[in-house]
């Protein structure tokens, strides 16, 4: 299975929540062999619905290696496409008659240079905006009704980031879309981008951003230079891994990972799963493994309780899934692939207690240890950084209204600091009306709506939950004189 | 920190439960969600008025005598921690969400589970009803099961 395409289709066909609409079906060559894939698939995508689990190798004694978070941000899928080399399969759409191959850890720069531009496109805009998901379509939204001229920029096919694949009923104030499942929310909000007079570009990547507030993209045409008066960053999150034997075989992937590919492409990761980490990512992505019909064998937890809500792991529970708290995963079985995994528990100091190692049948391991911001180009753009325990990593040190220390440059949602979708929403929402601000010039609506936005914010991070978000903004938030 | 952070399991004595009284009386809500989270789509669902919070990360506070046990909640609650408890027919009822293939129908007999998965006994689906995907399952139950039966499994 290592080698070749063996004949399966991993595709879900029904599902108690999700009405998969698949494209035209088309055909591609993946080493010398004709796939079948469906418009809409990306490339990664359709080989792991075909069966392939091993998409690259190692540098070093050439172990395989499987897809990881499947949204473009580990670089665990790249493979040579149409001859271009390091190509990210998870984020690349298949199209009809595209030459697919695997390539090692340091593949050869193509003798001919294969560029699609010889010169790079320069857009001058108002606003730009790095990302379209809640956070990055919310602050469009807010700009485009106030005529002001804002491009999102987005590496994914498809609009509304994480929360396509986000199938559960969400959370929050029913003010704020509480009760509607994320990729319903991700339709309405892109819509309502489309009709306010946003413009978004989708499989645009940012190669750069720079303190002059500007952007380098790269877009099917080309390069790309956007010149803008205003930045809003919002380029999510990214999957934590977790170190143990054999944690880089096939079959090991990020929670997060796991749902892009069943909840957006209706692809199970397969049979059996162990899932690593109880917090919210963890319970509820075993509930829609669950859901898509596959068997989640056992969900194990480092620390003493579980870290999600109760009514996610109760749920759980009630369709009969183990928890076990106290709990790691030692190693990782299997040569090409994970056929097992070995659990321990830890004791109070976290160090394994002897004699009590049991071996679980499984052929995926889920990483669901948590997220961390992905901001790395506000650094590069000058923005001062602040690591924040709270947040779950660096973040950049921003004004009340979301303003980085970069003039005119906004940060909103998860590259703020780690949070969930409605306060990403209304984050994005805050740095919009700042930048209208900006921009336009202030009124009373405009404040009138950043101090409702704010309330909305403060009531989100209330209760025990809020606990860690309340005390991590206070640490990286410069009017209220903490830094 | 309850038991139940460890297990993922609540116990009786960490729910709020309407009076044995008020369970005679008609049907009623059942909500079993314990943490002050950020959440409040069941105030929003009770056309009664019988759920209500002064803030959004509040526990639900429910007015039992207000509460008709119509179970509009239950496929409202997106933690699908809501039930209905009826104990005016023989048996009595308990309605779960669901969001699992397939689907029952009314009439088929089905496994009646508790909080653990474990079957408590068989039950006859009585009535279904759907929000958007999510079902409202009523199933038939032993008076003395009313207290554990929390889940439906369709027969294989």
């Amino acid at each position: 299975m290592a080698h070749g395409v063996p004949m399966t289709d991993n595709r879900i066909r029904k599902h108690p929540v999700i009405d998969f609409e698949r494209g035209e079906e088309l055909y591609f060559d993946f080493e010398g062999k004709k796939v079948k894939a469906y418009e809409g698939e990306t490339i990664a995508a359709a080989l792991y619905a075909n069966g392939l689990v091993k998409f690259t190798e190692s540098k070093h004694r050439a172990r395989p290696r499987g897809f990881f978070c499947a949204i473009g941000k580990c670089s665990s899928c790249i493979m040579k496409v149409d001859g271009i080399p390091h190509v990210r399969t998870c984020v690349t759409p298949v199209e009809e008659g595209m030459k697919v191959e695997r390539h090692g850890a340091l593949p050869e720069f193509p003798k001919e240079v294969v560029s699609r531009s010889p010169d790079p496109i320069h857009r001058d805009v108002d606003v730009a905006i790095v990302g379209a998901g809640p956070a990055g379509l919310s602050a469009a939204i807010v700009l485009a009704r106030y005529g002001v001229d804002v491009h999102v920029i987005d590496e994914g096919e498809r609009q509304g980031g994480q929360l396509v694949k986000q199938t559960h009923q969400f959370f929050g104030s029913h003010l704020e879309e509480a009760g509607t499942r994320g990729v319903d929310l991700a339709v309405e909000l892109f819509e309502e981008a489309k009709r306010s007079g946003v413009n978004i570009h989708n499989n645009s990547t940012v190669l750069g951003c720079y303190p002059d507030k500007r952007l380098t993209v790269e877009s099917k045409e080309g390069l790309e230079i956007y010149d803008t008066k205003g930045i809003i960053y919002a380029a999510g999150a990214i999957e934590n891994f977790l170190a143990f034997e054999n944690n880089d075989l096939p079959g090991i992937y990020g929670a997060g990972g796991v749902q892009t590919l069943m909840n957006e492409y209706g692809i199970v990761p397969g049979e059996k799963v162990l899932m690593i980490g109880s917090g919210n990512v963890g319970l509820i992505v075993s509930y829609q493994l669950i859901q898509a019909g596959v068997e989640v064998v056992e969900v194990i937890e480092a620390m003493p309780h579980f870290g999600g809500y109760q009514v996610h792991a109760s749920k759980l529970r009630r369709a009969g899934v183990p928890i076990s708290t106290g709990h790691t995963i030692k190693e990782a079985l299997g040569t090409e692939k994970v056929t097992g995994a070995v659990v321990h528990k830890l004791d109070d100091s976290w160090q394994p207690v002897p004699g009590t190692e049991r071996e679980l049948e499984c052929d995926v391991i889920c990483i669901a240890v948590g997220l961390h911001p992905d901001n790395q180009f506000l650094r590069q753009a000058g923005a001062e950084m602040k690591y924040v325990r709270e947040l779950s990593g660096f973040v950049p040190i921003r004004s009340e209204d979301m303003e980085t220390t970069v003039e005119g440059v906004y940060v909103a949602g998860d590259s703020a600091g780690i949070e969930e979708a409605t306060v990403a929403a209304l984050e994005g929402k805050l740095a919009g009306f700042a930048l209208v601000e900006k921009l336009v010039g202030g009124s009373k609506e405009l404040s009138d709506g950043k101090e409702e936005v704010k309330a909305g914010i403060e009531q989100m991070r209330k209760g025990p939950y809020g606990e860690y978000p309340r005390k991590g903004v206070k640490m990286c938030t410069l009017d209220e004189e903490v830094c | 920190m309850g038991e139940y952070k460890e297990t993922g399991v609540l116990t009786l004595e960490d729910i709020v439960k309407p009076s044995a009284d008020r369970v005679e009386k008609g049907p009623v809500v059942v909500i079993e969600c314990i943490e002050k989270i950020p959440c409040d789509p069941c105030v929003a669902a009770c056309f009664k008025e019988a759920i209500s919070m002064d803030e959004i990360t509040d526990i639900p506070n429910v007015d039992f005598e207000g509460c008709i046990g119509c179970g509009v909640c239950v496929t409202e609650c997106p933690g699908l921690a809501i039930f209905i408890i009826d104990c005016t027919s023989d048996p009595c009822t308990v309605t779960v969400p669901y969001e699992y293939l397939p689907v029952p129908e009314k009439g088929d007999i089905v496994y009646a589970l508790d909080r653990e998965g474990k079957i408590v006994q068989e039950s006859e689906v009585v009535r279904i009803r759907s929000s958007g995907k999510t079902y409202g399952v009523t199933i038939s139950v032993d008076k003395k099961n009313i207290w554990d039966v929390r889940g439906v499994e369709v027969k294989a």
